[in-house]
């Protein structure tokens, strides 16, 4: 059984890393691994949007339109731009504060939080509209929000890993000084979200 | 070993396992880690990696190893094999001893580039082999396989992955390490290495021979493989790269099973397992991404061979030439010539129509955009304040400071390619002598190319003013050293090479070095710059804003504050924020106190954090 997610963030986020630490539980699980983002150009307050594909049989690490198992979205309106990703009947998790692009701020384009917000709930049945970066800050630091959401991704039973084996792996591949904060995000986004 | 690599570590490895001596690159998305990979790995193992000025002299470096007998490698983007261009060329002709292999990494879409070019047309140009992997895991045993093939042609060989293989991780095994043997290099002086014309016209004679000796080669390559079983079949498709991949996928979900040619090796085609399905199927279906490639030479080894199979793919318009491929764009192309040839296509239940649902509410653009407390955002400030009420062309380059272009800040109005910034101000100054250019690049940009565009700017007496980013690195693609930082890519201390005594030692009679925190002053430098009669240059020397930690940040005094947003509209930093009352200043505000000194109210403090 193979496990496509999709990552939608703002460059900065700690997306791309929290896609490493997914593929490298998958790995350290025996199951075959795929992720797929575009860096460089993207990398600054622009959307990034990785890519995971897990099981035992991969084709390419581009998951097509309408395949996604599971939408993880570190920003409500890179959720929106993302849905297309998601299977009919996916489940999604979306941290609901906003990250506002300077074009918002100058003027050039508007963001409406709460319209945003209300169309994920709308549309998506299998929806988790958390308010992650409170738990992030409430952990120790705004930087934990990708733990956070790990957390709760683990909660939704879809992995093909425990949640205790996707916090080993994220614990490993962290300095040990940031550890205990991101341990104590992660157990937040677990519990937050626990079915 | 078992470890989850990204395709450019994947293909650093390869070339590990390959007994690779000598490695050189110039940083360029999305190649750049193939590079940074290797110069890991060789402090334990003891091989040499540099980053070169650019990426004509990383291939003559390499070049240099290749010809006493040793591995070497060469990585850069698809633009950066134009720069290399003359020595490959006639590289080709000459010919190495050691293993040569050209890592030039091609960026459908293109997401980081000027363009879409495509390496595998370059290499069938050069007459150089060129192998086009589809996994990570295929990048590396290609890489490991490319240095005996090019020991075995005695040509360059060049490995072309793209974006979606040179960013796509992968659980890929690693082998064996070949032991690095305490081996002696050594030239070994011969007229052959000297091209004379004389020398060129028989050696062309060789090249040519040489295709058909790699495309033998090719022939019995497992880069190359027909799935299909051996019974009859009257269509198949053949693909190439990473569109194998979306070929497969698409097949899955149209529920559809015909064979498949994949094609690791674009030039020289391999024409034995190609010819083995045309002389079987009906129609075939050509699926690869960029230019038809390896679609012209098949409907050439058809038309040569009179066989009367149709080939469909870019010449009929049933796939684009441009842009990126997946599984959404190949899947409507094959069902289209599933139906073509008059098969009924169902819908698989695997597949269902993209997320059915009202329509989105309007979602705000996000582009990428300068970092808060970016030096460069203060650079272009002071440009523009130095510039006012004057007429005044901003003539861009490649790299992080390319964003400059987007508003408010608007200082860039040109931009082709590395190094162009100084001489397309320079043909400016020719034809409107009225206006005032300023060519603006940065610091790994002007070692890069930039540097003959400056003397030749003091040469001619060119009126224009040239300004150096130095943020102390090459940013955009990742934090890479430069000749200006006296430190090499393995780590260690160097001599670091000063733009400005560089500058000057080119003859230009203004040159000042300033920091673009310090505005007033900046500002005035610029003034002065704009007034000097002959060609100019300001440094902007200031270290990116990635690689310093900050102890200070910005806050509004909210009973200060006149509310103009003149902060925000002046500036477009991503950490100011419009609010009800005042403006917010958020959490990635590094103090970098640009902003006070664009407030007219002295409304925004700077705080220890």
């Amino acid at each position: 059984m193979n496990l496509d997610i999709v990552i939608a963030g703002v460059g900065g986020q700690g997306n791309v890393l929290a896609s490493r630490i997914l593929a490298r539980a998958a790995m350290e699980a025996g199951l075959a691994v795929l992720t797929s983002e575009v860096i460089g150009m993207a990398q600054r307050e622009g959307v990034v949007m990785s890519q995971v594909r897990m099981g035992r049989k991969l084709m390419g690490a581009l998951i097509p339109d309408g395949c996604a198992d599971v939408l993880l979205a570190f920003e409500p309106a890179e959720a929106v731009r993302s849905l297309p990703k998601l299977k009919p009947g996916g489940m999604m998790i979306a941290s609901t504060a906003p990250v506002i692009p300077v074009t918002v701020a100058l003027g050039y384009s508007s963001y409406d939080h709460q319209a945003v917000l209300a169309y994920l709930k709308e549309v998506v049945n299998r929806a988790y509209l958390l308010d992650a970066l409170s738990l992030a800050v409430q952990a120790g630091h705004p930087r934990t929000l990708n733990a956070v959401l790990l957390g709760s991704l683990a909660a939704l039973g879809v992995l093909p890993f425990t949640a205790d084996h996707l916090l080993g792996v994220m614990l490993d591949m962290l300095p040990e000084k940031l550890q205990e904060m991101n341990r104590r995000a992660f157990v937040a986004g677990l519990k937050a979200v626990e079915i | 070993m078992k470890k989850l690599l990204m395709g450019n570590e994947a293909i650093a490895w390869g070339a590990v396992e390959a007994g690779v001596q000598v490695a050189a690159g110039y940083p360029g998305t999305p190649s750049s880690e193939v590079l940074s990979t290797l110069a890991q790995l060789a402090v334990k193992r003891g091989f040499y990696v540099e980053w070169s000025v650019n990426e004509k002299v990383a291939l003559e470096v390499a070049a240099g190893a290749a010809y006493a007998g040793a591995r070497a490698m060469v990585t850069m983007k698809q633009v950066g094999l134009n720069v290399a261009a003359d020595p490959l060329m006639t590289l080709a002709y000459i010919g190495v001893k050691g293993g040569l292999v050209l890592v030039v990494a091609d960026d459908p879409g293109p997401h980081s580039s000027q363009n879409e070019q495509d390496t595998r047309k370059f290499a069938r140009f050069a007459k150089l082999p060129v192998l086009d992997p589809a996994t990570p895991r295929e990048a590396r045993e290609m890489a490991r396989e490319a240095f005996s093939l090019s020991e075995n042609l005695n040509l360059p060989v060049i490995l072309r992955p793209t974006t979606r293989v040179c960013h796509v991780c992968q659980d890929v095994e690693v082998g064996e390490e070949h032991t690095p043997v305490a081996r002696q290099f050594y030239f070994e002086k011969s007229p052959n290495w000297v091209i004379f014309p004389s020398l060129a016209a028989k050696r062309h004679v060789w090249l040519n021979r040489q295709q058909e000796a790699a495309r033998r080669m090719f022939e019995q390559s497992s880069f190359n493989r027909f799935e299909g079983g051996r019974g009859k079949y009257t269509l198949a498709v053949i693909a190439c790269g990473v569109s194998y991949n979306y070929v497969r996928e698409a097949l899955a979900l149209l529920g559809e099973e015909i064979p498949v040619l994949k094609i690791g090796t674009p030039y020289p085609l391999p024409e034995k397992p190609v010819l083995e399905v045309l002389q079987v199927a009906e129609q075939v279906l050509v699926v690869e991404e960029q230019e038809p490639v390896v679609e012209e030479q098949i409907m050439l080894l058809a038309f040569k061979n009179r066989l009367p199979v149709v080939v469909r793919g870019k010449h009929d318009g049933l796939l684009p030439r441009e842009g990126e491929f997946n599984v959404d764009r190949v899947r409507p192309a094959l069902a289209a010539f599933l139906q073509g040839a008059g098969r009924v296509v169902g819908i698989s239940g695997k597949w269902k129509e993209a997320f059915p649902s009202p329509a989105p509410p309007e979602l705000p653009v996000r582009p990428p955009v300068l970092c808060a407390g970016c030096p460069h955002r203060a650079s272009f400030y002071a440009c523009k304040k130095a510039a006012a009420g004057k007429d005044v062309v901003f003539t861009g380059d490649i790299g992080c400071y390319t964003l400059g272009n987007a508003p408010p800040l608007h200082t860039v109005d040109t931009c082709l390619c590395m190094g162009a910034s100084v001489n397309i101000a320079a043909g400016f100054s020719r034809v409107e002598p009225g206006r005032h250019h300023i060519a603006i690049l940065g610091d790994s940009t002007f070692f890069h190319t930039g540097l003959p565009g400056l003397i030749n700017a003091v040469y001619n007496r060119a009126r224009i003013t040239l300004v150096v980013l130095d943020n102390r690195t090459t940013a955009m693609t990742g934090h890479q050293p430069h000749p200006g930082l006296g430190r090499t890519a393995l780590g260690e201390e160097g001599v670091s090479i000063d733009i400005a005594l560089l500058a000057e030692a080119c003859g230009a009679g203004f040159v000042r070095v300033v920091d673009p925190y310090d505005l007033d002053q900046a500002v005035m430098v610029v003034q002065e710059a704009l007034d000097y009669p002959g060609p100019s240059v300001v440094v902007m020397k200031r270290e990116c804003v990635a690689l310093t930690g900050s102890s200070r940040r910005c806050q509004v005094k909210p009973q200060a504050c006149l509310n103009c947003n003149q902060c925000i509209e002046e500036l477009g930093c991503p950490a100011i924020f419009p609010g009800a009352e005042h403006p917010h200043i958020a959490g990635q505000c590094n103090g970098c106190g640009l902003c006070i000194r664009v407030c007219p109210a002295g409304a925004i403090e700077e705080v220890a954090l």
